[in-house]
C-alpha cells in the first residue's frame, strides 16, 4: 500500500530535521521478545515539558482485547499514508517484528494467537501506574490530556450518565480534557459535570446555536517547566450530524478554522511558547488542519483510533495518535526554548495488562463503581466461537452478529447496524458477558428501529454514509467507519464520487439485485431521529445470543471493495 | 427483556429511521437558475476571487438553517465600497437566496444570515463594487442524512 521511501518523504524525512524521533526504541524493545514494567516506561528524559496524552478510552477500566483494524482504506491525499496502512504493512513501515508484542498491540496480524501469547490490554489501573510513574519524573513539568470518548461505551458508565468515568478519571488528574460522545448524555448533564470538574473541558468548537457564541471555555493556560504552554480544545466537529442533535440542541459544532486560528494568535500573544490542539477531530482532518493554521506545535490527535508508534509532522507540527481503549498512553517529551520547539521524544507506550502492574487506589476506586452491577456485568449470554470484533471500514464480526440478531429477532430482510470504532473485541471460546455487549451497543439511542425501505432510499443511505468515510475532503468526511449490513451484499468503489460508490446491491437470502422501486423490512438502531421505536439493541442481541447459545460467524464475504 | 411477537413484527411509523428532512438526490449539474442570476447580476462582466470571503459550514448542522456569512475587504469610503452582495444557491429548487445592500455608510461590508439547503450544493457569494468590479467567493455545503458517526 505504501512503500517505507514515500512515508520517509511524508513524515520521517521532516522529524529528523526537528530531530530525536522515537522509532530506534520501539523497534529495540520488539527484539527483546520479553517485557518488564521497567522496559515498558524506559524512557530517557528530555527537554522541559512533557505531555502525556490518552483518548478514546470509550469507558473500558478494565483490561480488554482490541483488535486494531485490518481494513482502514485513505482517499486522495491520506490514501497509503498512516493511519491507514494496516496489517503486514504497518509492521514493515514501522519496523515491526511479525508476533512481537507490538505487532499485537498495533495490528490485526495474527490477533488471535498473538492475545493467547500477550493477554488483554489496557484497564484504567495501569494506566494509572504509567502515569504516577511519568508524574514522578517529570512532576511539575507534565500535563495529562484526554482527548474526550472518555464518558461513554460501557455497561457501568451507561448506567452512571458517565458518572463512574468522571470519578475514575478525576484520581488521574488529567488537566484537560476534549469531547465527543459525552454529550450524547445530553447537554444538561454534561454542564452538570463540567460545572464541578477539577480541570478544565476545553471546545474551542463548541458554540452556542442560536447565538453562534462560544458556548465553553476553548484555551487553558499552563506553566511547565518554566514554559507557558496553551492547550486549546477541539471537540469532534460533527456531533449534531453523527449523534442526535436533539440530545444537545442549544449547541452548534463544525471545525471553525478561523475561530481556531485567531484562538492561536491570541494564545500566542499572551505570550504561550508551546501550543498545543487536544482534539477529537480525526487523523485526517488534522492532517488537513495542520497544513492550514499557524502557530501549533502539537496537535494530539483522537477520534479515529489511531495508534502511531511516531509521530506524523506537517509542516512545523507534530501529529500524534495515541489509539483507544485504554491500550496506550502517549509520552511527549519536548525541548522548548527561545519562544519554540526545538526537539522531542516520543513513545506510544503500549499498556499490557499483565506486565504493568495495577495501581491499588485505582483497582478499588473502579471494583467500587462496578460493584453495585457485578451480577449483571458477569451474566453470561452464550459462548463465541468465533474472533468477535468491531473496527474496520466495514462489518466487522461484532457487527455481523448485531446484523444476525437484528435481522433473526426481527424477522428482516436486510439489518444496518452503524459504523463505530469502540467496541471490544472477543477471543474464540470466550463467553459473552452482558458487559460484552454492553462493550459494543452501551450508548444513548439504542432503540432498534424495524422500517419499510425502498431499494433506492438503501442505495442512497449507502452512498450517504460511504461518502463520509471517503469522501476526499477530509474536512466533508463527518462519520464513523462504513455503516454494516446484514443480509445484503454490494460492491463499493471507494475512489469513485458519491452517487456512484455502490453497485451490486443483493439480497442475501434470494440473490436476487436490489430493486430501487421495491420495498424492504429493514432493522436497525441508533437513528439519530428523536422518538425512535423499538427495543434496547442489546436486548436484541441478547435474545438471540441466547436461542442460539453459541455464536459461530464466518468472515464477512458479502462486500466488495474496489479502488479504481 | 422478553421481546413480544408484537413488538418483533411492529413496523416502524413511517420512515423513522431516516427520516430526512431533506431530499437524498445528490449534485450531479447544477439544474437550477443560478448561473442566470449571476450573470443578470454582473452584467456578465468576469468577477475576481479574493476580496469576498463566503463562511459557511462544511457540512451543514440543520439543512433548513444553515448559517452563512459574508465580508468584503472594502475601504466602503464615497469612492470605492460595495454596493450590494449577492447570494445564490445552486441546488435549491429556487437558486435566489439574498442579496444585500450597502453604502458608504454602511462602515463595513459584512451580512449573515441562515439559509436553507435542500440538499448538497454549492452556495455562491457574489459582491458589486462601486467601481463596476465583481468579486465572487463559493463553498460546497454538504447536507447529509448522517447518523453513523463514531
Amino acid at each position: 500500500m505504501i512503500s517505507r521511501r514515500e512515508f520517509l518523504q511524508a513524515s520521517v524525512a521532516a522529524s529528523a530535521i526537528l530531530g530525536l524521533g522515537g522509532t530506534g526504541k520501539f523497534a529495540a524493545f520488539a527484539a527483546t521478545q520479553s517485557m518488564t514494567q521497567d522496559q515498558l516506561l524506559d524512557f530517557e528524559d528530555f527537554g522541559n515539558v512533557t505531555l502525556v496524552h490518552i483518548t478514546d478510552i470509550h469507558a473500558q477500566v478494565k483490561p480488554i482485547y482490541f483488535r486494531e483494524p485490518s481494513i482502514n482504506l485513505g482517499v486522495g491525499e491520506a490514501a497509503g499514508k498512516p493511519p491507514h496502512v494496516t496489517g503486514a504493512d504497518f509492521l514493515r513501515l514501522y519496523n515491526i517484528e511479525p508476533g512481537s508484542p507490538e505487532a499485537y498491540a498495533l495490528t490485526s496480524e495474527d490477533f488471535t494467537a498473538l492475545a493467547g501469547t500477550y493477554g488483554r490490554m489496557g484497564g484504567l489501573d495501569r494506566v494509572a501506574t504509567v502515569v504516577k510513574a511519568i508524574r514522578a519524573a517529570r512532576g511539575d513539568n507534565m500535563l495529562l490530556l484526554d482527548g474526550g470518548d472518555t464518558w461513554q461505551g460501557s455497561y457501568v458508565s451507561h448506567h452512571t450518565n458517565g458518572g463512574d468515568m468522571v470519578e475514575l478519571m478525576n484520581l488521574l488528574r488529567p488537566d484537560a480534557m476534549t469531547a465527543h460522545w459525552e454529550f450524547t448524555y445530553g447537554e444538561d448533564r454534561v454542564r452538570e459535570i463540567v460545572d464541578e470538574l477539577p480541570f478544565a473541558f476545553l471546545g474551542s468548537n463548541i458554540f452556542d446555536a442560536e447565538w453562534d457564541e462560544p458556548a465553553y471555555e476553548h484555551t487553558k493556560m499552563f506553566e511547565r517547566g518554566g514554559v507557558k504552554v496553551a492547550v486549546i480544545g477541539q471537540a469532534f466537529p460533527y456531533l449534531p450530524i453523527a449523534n442526535p442533535g436533539w440530545m444537545f440542541p442549544s449547541l452548534s459544532f463544525g471545525i471553525r478554522e478561523e475561530v481556531l486560528q485567531e484562538n492561536v494568535d491570541a494564545a500566542r500573544a499572551e505570550g504561550a511558547e508551546l501550543v498545543v490542539l487536544l482534539s477529537h477531530n480525526g487523523f485526517d482532518v488534522d492532517r488537513k488542519l495542520a497544513g492550514r493554521i499557524s502557530g501549533v506545535d502539537v496537535i494530539l490527535t483522537g477520534h479515529t483510533h489511531d495508534a502511531l508508534p511516531e509521530p506524523v509532522v506537517v509542516g512545523d507540527t507534530l501529529l500524534i495518535a495515541s489509539g483507544s481503549n485504554g491500550k496506550f498512553v502517549s509520552r511527549l517529551d519536548l525541548d522548548v526554548r527561545d519562544g519554540g520547539l526545538k526537539g522531542y521524544q516520543y513513545r506510544l507506550i503500549p499498556i499490557f495488562s499483565d506486565v504493568i502492574s495495577p495501581d491499588a487506589e485505582m483497582t478499588a476506586a473502579i471494583d467500587a463503581t462496578r460493584e453495585p452491577h457485578k451480577a449483571e456485568l458477569e451474566r453470561v449470554l452464550g459462548t463465541t466461537e468465533s474472533l468477535l470484533y468491531r473496527r474496520g471500514n466495514f462489518n466487522g464480526t461484532f457487527d455481523d452478529l448485531i446484523c444476525q440478531a437484528l435481522l433473526q429477532e426481527r424477522e428482516a430482510d436486510i439489518a444496518l447496524s452503524p459504523g463505530f470504532r469502540w467496541g471490544t473485541s472477543l477471543l474464540p471460546g470466550q463467553d459473552i458477558t452482558v458487559e460484552d455487549v454492553f462493550n459494543a451497543t452501551g450508548m444513548t439511542y439504542p432503540n432498534a428501529y424495524r422500517s419499510e425501505m425502498s431499494g433506492k432510499l438503501l442505495k442512497d443511505i449507502l452512498e450517504d454514509v460511504a461518502d463520509n468515510l471517503f469522501n476526499t475532503d477530509p474536512y466533508y468526511q463527518q462519520g464513523g467507519d462504513m455503516v454494516r449490513v446484514g443480509g445484503m451484499g454490494y460492491r463499493i468503489d471507494t475512489y469513485k464520487p458519491i452517487g456512484s460508490r455502490i453497485s451490486e446491491m443483493t439480497l442475501l437470502k434470494t440473490g436476487e439485485a436490489i430493486d430501487p422501486a421495491k420495498n424492504y423490512v429493514v432493522a436497525g438502531w441508533a437513528s439519530v431521529n428523536e422518538e425512535t421505536e423499538g427495543p434496547a439493541i442489546w436486548d436484541v442481541v441478547e435474545s438471540y445470543i441466547t436461542r442460539v447459545g453459541t455464536v459461530s460467524l464466518e468472515e464477512n464475504q458479502s462486500v466488495k471493495i474496489v479502488q479504481s | 427483556m422478553e421481546l413480544n411477537r408484537r413488538q418483533i413484527m411492529a413496523l416502524a411509523a413511517g420512515s423513522a429511521a431516516f427520516a430526512a428532512t431533506t431530499s437524498l438526490s445528490f449534485p450531479v449539474l447544477a439544474a437550477n437558475d443560478a448561473q442566470d442570476i449571476i450573470n443578470a447580476f454582473t452584467g456578465g462582466a468576469e468577477a475576481g476571487e479574493g476580496a469576498l470571503t463566503l463562511d459557511a459550514p462544511e457540512i451543514a448542522e440543520n439543512g433548513n438553517t444553515v448559517p452563512i456569512e459574508v465580508t468584503v475587504d472594502s475601504p466602503m469610503s464615497e469612492d470605492d465600497y460595495v454596493e450590494a452582495v449577492l447570494i445564490v444557491a445552486d441546488g435549491n429548487p429556487n437558486a435566489s437566496v439574498a442579496t444585500f445592500h450597502f453604502t458608504p455608510m454602511s462602515g463595513e461590508a459584512l451580512a449573515s444570515t441562515r439559509i436553507r439547503l435542500a440538499k448538497t450544493q454549492d452556495v455562491i457569494a457574489v459582491a458589486k463594487m462601486s467601481n463596476g468590479t465583481f468579486a465572487m467567493d463559493r463553498k460546497t455545503v454538504k447536507v447529509t442524512i448522517g447518523g453513523c458517526g463514531g
